[in-house]
């Protein structure tokens, strides 16, 4: 990367802003963007699965705490999430003599499980949503067939439900993108967080905003583009002919 | 010794939406202006001044809720000795050079470290102030200097985009972490935390936020120098065609500064040493 960077140098024309340094800065800014949000999505697409299974059970002990924790995760904003994942936690008593203490202390450990629980409260109503709205002969056919509801979610409700939700779920992730552009405010150098330097040291708002503005648009149009594939394969039975 | 930019200015004017009919406003009373031959440095009689609040112990709210700080008391007695009557604004700090340009207000008197960049966008007078910046680590550290080989994979605070922010980012991005906070209270709590292992603030700042409980200390020298990075102190803004009033306040400040009011409020607010004097704390 380095000396990708260096053989661009010539063709900065010695700009004031965009210099090798500066490239290296937003570089590191998008791979952490990167990082943050496409962990953060499989690890709360893999809560969500579960949470949404359970949301929709008859149980209503199960169904109910499940709504509670969407609720308050939708409910409040992200960013006070993160603060109090950020600062919060390494305030409890016993935070930092405790072996988790090095996970806290890194900021993006905090941002991940904010961005995670947060993600994985959208994405199990997103599914649930899906669950919810199963076509009511598709099930009495699987129950007429003998399966026992285990068998039916996995072979009838889930492959069916989650190839629905998919075209909410690609809103989902681009949010998440978008809603990332916070964990500057733990200290992440994340895109917005090396624009922000930027801007700061140069007093240049423009160029190191459109810049990134432009990066975050690269990456959303590579996830719509990735979920059209997508759809395109998964959903080709509901493809108008 | 000075002091960075706190938070960084934002640059420009502000963008604003202009309806036809101001735009015919504005035109017609510029050729009235222009007939009566009368050039637009006005001349003022009242002079609002904006100011960010709290920054302990520049300016704050004491639990009455007046307004108190060194800057407040020293803007006072200028605009006394100016015979001009004085209104304090309140505004944010991001806004506040556009709130300059806009009209809002007529100067800004906030802690504000004169530098290149502001300079092409306002003008300042003379510098008032020159504050320090100081290393601060917990009275406990292990640390026995703040040379490069001190501060080696040392997790650093600073509040971003200030003076110190540019001046640890250059002397030691390549062997330290550097954490940036959007404000110096978050800086605080995360040395309190212990993610920070040294802080890097304005020396006012850092006292106000640390020093009080015996829990940190200061490191090394306080700092004024090298130039390029801790500039000139601070300085009261003006737009940049307000030359006459610059020039009133530079001439009041000079008089202050020979009377001795200057060094009495100085006294009130800071030791000898450019450190904050017990009775301006919070």
């Amino acid at each position: 990367m380095q000396e990708l960077l260096q053989s661009l140098a010539p063709w900065l024309n010695d700009n004031a802003i965009f210099t090798p340094s500066t490239l290296a800065q937003y570089w590191e800014g998008f791979v952490n963007t990167v990082q943050l949000v496409f962990i953060s999505l499989v690890l709360g697409l893999f809560l969500a699965v579960p949470l949404a299974i359970g949301r929709a059970s008859p149980i209503r002990a199960i169904s109910k705490s499940i709504w509670l924790f969407t609720w308050v995760f939708r409910g409040t904003p992200l960013l006070i999430q993160l603060y109090i994942a950020y600062y919060g936690l390494a305030f409890i008593p016993g935070a930092r003599e405790s072996i988790l203490w090095p996970l806290i202390k890194d900021p993006l450990y905090p941002a991940l499980l904010a961005f995670t629980l947060n993600t994985a409260a959208y994405t199990t109503e997103i599914f649930y949503g899906a669950i919810k709205a199963m076509p009511r002969g598709e099930l009495e056919a699987a129950r007429a067939y003998g399966m026992s509801p285990m068998m039916a979610y996995r072979r009838i409700i889930l492959p069916s439900a989650l190839r629905r939700a998919l075209p909410a779920y690609g809103n989902e992730v681009i949010f998440m993108l978008h809603a990332s552009a916070i964990a500057s405010v733990v200290t992440i150098a994340d895109l917005t967080g090396v624009a922000y330097n930027i801007y700061a040291r140069f007093y240049a708002p423009f160029s190191a905003f459109i810049f990134v503005a432009v990066c975050y648009m690269v990456l959303s149009f590579s996830i719509q583009g990735l979920f059209r594939l997508l759809e395109k394969r998964m959903l080709a039975h509901l493809q108008p002919r | 010794m000075v002091i960075i930019q706190r938070r960084p200015g934002a640059p420009g004017g502000p963008f604003k939406r202009e309806t036809m009919m101001k735009r015919l406003l504005t035109v017609s009373l510029l050729g009235a202006a222009i007939a009566a031959g009368s050039a637009q440095a006005r001349d003022y009689d009242t002079v609002r001044i904006g100011v960010d609040i709290p920054y302990v112990p520049m300016e704050y709210r004491t639990p009455s809720g007046e307004l108190a700080g060194f800057d407040i008391e020293l803007g006072n007695a200028l605009c006394e000795q100016a015979e001009l009557k004085c209104n304090w604004v309140e505004q944010g700090w991001d806004g506040i050079i556009p709130g300059l340009m806009s009209r809002k207000f007529d100067a800004i008197m906030s802690s504000m470290t004169i530098n290149d960049e502001r300079r092409q966008q306002v003008l300042f007078s003379d510098p008032y102030l020159v504050p320090p910046s100081a290393w601060f680590a917990p009275s406990s550290t292990q640390m026995a200097g703040v040379e490069s080989s001190d501060l080696k994979d040392k997790n650093i605070g600073v509040q971003r985009g200030t003076v110190q922010d540019s001046y640890v980012t250059d002397k030691f991005g390549d062997v330290a972490n550097i954490q940036r906070y959007a404000s110096a209270d978050d800086v605080a709590v995360d040395m309190e935390t212990g993610r920070l292992d040294i802080a890097f603030l304005d020396y006012p700042t850092g006292q106000a936020a640390l020093l009080k409980g015996g829990k940190y200390k200061t490191m090394g020298e306080l700092m004024t120098e090298p130039k390029e990075y801790f500039g000139d102190g601070f300085g009261i803004a003006f737009r940049q065609r307000d030359k006459a009033l610059a020039e009133k306040f530079n001439e009041a400040l000079a008089t202050l500064k020979s009377n001795g009011t200057y060094d009495e409020i100085h006294d009130k607010y800071f030791n000898e040493d450019g450190t904050n004097a017990p009775q301006a704390q919070e």
